[in-house]
């Protein structure tokens, strides 16, 4: 059986079932950060003291992995562009360039778990650390997830642009929202964790 | 086939040009945002400032990502109200530990 709407938009919701069912995922997933979040807060004000995020994490290297996944979400729409234009081979490009800035992002964050874990700071050494590492571990999965889906589009998965180009591009977009998503939360987790 | 991918082209073609210039003008945005938050972290600012600046700049960044790569400035109505419900409901998960830390505040002093 044909999955419904995929190319054509639904006439009641006006989008592609794709659409509506990675905003309806994005929605969950914005509740499940929120309740990190919200359990950070309730950690850090009940806390009698509360360490600065730069006297025990690397700043420079969080910088440089916000500058990482900011450039990777550029490449990510522009390689849905590529495909708006038809243009194949660049999407290529533009896909395989977001999959190695993901990859790099993973690169940095193994050189700081392991610099931490040397140094006897496990999540269970205090609250910072436990906060710490739950929230970038549990967005450390996403970018992972991202990757493999998106790796999936540049590989396999691209025999589709050959079949339906449109259906294709749809679900490069739909990818392309979770990766934005998944920026999305750095550039939040970013000042909370490291500057704060 | 190719009367489908020579659809997408033509149609939107010039639509996407104007997006793409869009695209490189907020990921310079970010990455300035990025380089004033980290910035004004070494000003050693006090606390409730510090935090203020760095989640409104944060909040930027964000609104940019959303509004411009994720295409939320121009989306369907429903998607709007599911992120409306799930705004309203974001914020009373934030309000949940400012309830609990007034009521048990005392016990840390």
């Amino acid at each position: 059986m044909e999955i419904p709407y995929t190319v054509e938009v639904r006439p009641d919701t006006g989008l592609t079932n794709g659409k509506i069912g990675i905003w309806l995922f994005l929605a969950s997933e914005v509740m499940l950060f929120g309740a990190l979040f919200a359990s950070y807060i309730l950690i850090r004000a009940g806390a009698p003291s509360w360490p600065r995020g730069d006297t025990i994490l690397n700043v420079p290297l969080a910088t440089f992995n916000t500058i990482v996944l900011i450039t990777s979400s550029i490449t990510m729409v522009m390689a849905w562009a590529s495909l708006m234009r038809g243009r194949f081979g660049t999407f290529r490009m533009y896909m395989g360039g977001t999959i190695l800035l993901g990859f790099v992002f993973l690169v940095v964050k193994y050189f700081e778990y392991s610099h931490k874990l040397h140094h006897g700071l496990f999540p269970s050494t205090n609250n910072f650390l436990a906060i710490y590492f739950t929230l970038t571990g549990l967005h450390m999965l996403h970018v992972l997830g991202g990757m493999a889906v998106n790796a999936y589009f540049w590989g396999p998965g691209s025999k589709l642009w050959k079949t339906n180009p449109v259906w294709f591009t749809n679900r490069v977009e739909n990818s392309g929202l979770f990766w934005h998503f998944v920026d999305l939360v750095w550039i939040f987790l970013f000042p909370i964790l490291y500057l704060l | 086939m190719t009367s489908e991918r020579a659809a997408i082209t033509s149609d939107h073609a010039a639509d996407i040009d104007r997006h793409v210039r869009v695209y490189i003008i907020v990921f310079v945005a970010l990455m300035a945002l990025t380089i004033i938050t980290v910035a004004v972290s070494y000003l050693d600012l006090p606390p409730a400032m510090a935090i203020t600046v760095a989640l409104f700049v944060a909040t930027v960044k964000g609104s940019l990502v959303a509004c411009y790569f994720m295409h939320l400035i121009s989306e369907k109505r429903l998607i709007y109200a599911v992120l409306v419900i799930t705004v309203v409901k974001f914020i009373a998960l934030m309000a949940l530990p400012a309830f609990t830390h007034s009521n048990s505040y005392g016990i840390f002093e």
